[in-house]
């Protein structure tokens, strides 16, 4: 394996803090999440609040500690169910014939669709609930991961030793699993990465506009769109949770660029 | 003409572009079938009476099968007949009409801003590989691809009018009087709209531009001795050019989501914010209709994409 590179490591660095933060939030945030701790709103950075205050007056620390959970945890449940059914999916697509078609030209309507648009109408549909978000994002990113996966495994099956595996009389579920998968973790893991990236995103822009993740709780991307009014005071309410999301997301993108096998231009 | 295989191939990406259409808006429709209850209910509540309510389900052709409402709504929309909001009972076309004009003055100065720029970035980038000049472009778009939408606006807001007070924070087309305040008004959403298209335009026009410079005839007239401009200008970019429409194209698509955000925090008055507005208050009519709309624009800039891809293509063009 190549020695990891510095912008690597602080990329892992950076997800590992925000997994952790995910998993222990909660313990560690110094005031409880609803918690009025202070009179003055929007209040700047101080010892005490070391995030400032929002605009109830709450401690913004532990609302970001709080809402990162949820952030996290949506787009890491979404991303999983997202490239799973689209590995399954593009393997099975892989072996060709009328599966095949019948996938592709149905992934190829969803991508037709902007994502957000599609977020949108599902949700004016279903209304936003935290089951929903997540089967929406799973099935809005499930066609990247399949043409990919598809595209991926293709190209493996095209190889000798499957011809061999196959000359041997082995059966299709053992060829995709024991020879044409193995040959595709590094790349569907690239992959997987950034579908996060791309998930984290949307959620985040859905609760932007007050449609993802509905209060009492709040994921990052709600927490700068609640305290969006202290933008006109410079409020770092306001700046703070963007600043969480970017952090992830560009710690993210740092570690797949890292990956082995993945050079840039 | 008519049969040469270039129109055939773009007759075809065109004819596949309107079975996608067709496909969508019935994606569309099937989605706000899900919506629980009933439209009716939703519009007299829920003390209504159930002949009231049979009344208005006839009134609305909700007792007719799905498919024959889904055509009846496609037919509508296809003769600019959209219907009426559930919720303020207007028709759509009213309140749509004037929104979708203020979402094109937006979409449109952003492009005229960000695609020359983005262009020039991307090929200064390509032709300076590897220098400090080329890392810092590649930063700073990395960096834009991976935040939020939100994060650029807001960031922008709070340097350019609240910080430096230079700017409006909020956009009020009401406000303009003359070329200056034009500018003034529409400066912070265009920049921060600006940022996020031309973040990807300038990655992919580099990529496009560097592809060619690889190749072995840009070799060749470097090694007869050309100068780097004419290398550049007469060998790479003419080759180059289907790959850069292609992500002018497929940039300008992104435009879409970035609106949504910007209008919001703007408080523009686009079709986008009118969008969220009837989804949060679910009503559907409003919310299909502005989907359409969106998915339409969408359509076009992949297909224009690609019909310039193929157009591009000397080896097409010639066959």
């Amino acid at each position: 394996m190549r020695r990891a590179t510095t912008s690597g490591r602080i990329g892992l660095a950076l997800v590992s803090a925000w997994i952790l933060v995910a998993l222990l939030g909660p313990g560690i945030a110094p005031h409880g999440v609803g918690e009025v701790v202070h009179l003055d709103v929007f209040d700047g950075i101080s010892r005490r609040f070391p995030l400032g205050t929002d605009y109830l007056g709450r401690d913004m620390l532990s609302r970001v500690l709080y809402g990162a959970r949820y952030t996290v945890l949506i787009a890491f449940v979404a991303t999983s169910i997202a490239a799973m059914s689209g590995i399954l999916l593009g393997l099975a697509a892989a072996a060709g014939g009328w599966i095949d078609m019948a996938l592709s030209r149905a992934f190829d309507i969803i991508i037709a669709i902007p994502s957000l648009m599609l977020a949108l109408v599902v949700i004016a549909a279903t209304g936003a609930s935290i089951p929903v978000l997540i089967g929406t994002l799973a099935i809005i990113y499930t066609p990247g991961a399949f043409r990919t996966a598809r595209a991926l495994a293709v190209g493996v099956m095209a190889l000798d030793f499957v011809a061999a595996a196959r000359a041997r009389g082995e059966r299709l579920p053992y060829i995709v699993v024991r020879e044409v998968l193995p040959n595709v973790t590094g790349p569907l893991a690239a992959d997987f990465g950034l579908r996060f990236v791309f998930i984290v995103l949307l959620l985040s822009g859905l609760s932007f506009l007050g449609l993802g993740v509905q209060p009492p709780q709040a994921d990052l991307g709600a927490l700068v769109r609640e305290n969006i009014a202290g933008l006109g005071f410079g409020a770092p309410a306001v700046l703070f949770p963007a600043v969480a999301i970017a952090s992830l997301t560009i710690g993210m993108n740092l570690v797949i660029d890292s990956l082995p096998g993945r050079r840039r231009r | 003409m008519i049969h040469s295989p270039l129109m055939v191939l773009i007759g075809r990406r065109v004819a596949a572009a309107l079975a996608t259409l067709i496909f969508v808006s019935l994606a569309v429709f099937a989605i706000a079938q899900l919506m629980e209850g009933d439209v009716a209910e939703a519009i007299l509540g829920q003390s209504a009476t159930p002949e009231a309510l049979a009344g208005l389900r006839q009134a609305m052709h909700l007792d007719q099968p799905a498919w024959r409402r889904y055509l009846e709504w496609a037919g509508g929309v296809l003769t600019g007949d959209l219907g009426h909001s559930l919720i303020t009972g207007l028709p759509m076309r009213e309140m749509i009409g004037a929104r979708l004009v203020n979402s094109l003055t937006l979409a449109g100065l952003t492009a005229l801003v960000s695609v020359p720029l983005a262009l020039a970035l991307g090929i200064m980038a390509a032709v300076r590989r590897g220098t400090a000049f080329d890392r810092a472009i590649s930063i700073a778009t990395i960096g834009i691809v991976s935040v939020p939408e939100f994060l650029i606006a807001t960031l922008a807001v709070m340097l350019f009018a609240v910080t430096l007070r230079w700017l409006p924070a909020l956009t009020s087309t009401r406000d303009v009087h003359s070329i200056w305040d034009l500018v003034r008004v529409f400066a912070l959403p265009v920049f921060s709209l600006a940022c996020f298209v031309m973040a990807q335009m300038v990655r992919m026009t580099r990529a496009a531009v560097i592809d060619a410079l690889d190749t072995s005839y840009c070799e060749a007239a470097r090694l007869k001795g050309c100068s780097p401009a004419r290398v550049v200008l007469r060998h790479a970019l003419p080759n180059a050019i289907g790959p850069i429409a292609n992500a002018i194209a497929l940039s300008l698509s992104t435009l879409l989501g970035g609106v949504i955000v910007v209008e919001i925090i703007f408080n523009y008055p686009g079709i986008a914010r009118l969008m969220v507005d009837a989804v949060a208050t679910r009503d559907l009519p409003l919310v299909q209709a502005v989907a359409i709309i969106f998915c339409t624009a969408y359509l076009i800039l992949v297909t224009t994409a690609d019909v310039v891809t193929i157009l591009a293509n000397p080896r097409l063009r010639h066959r």
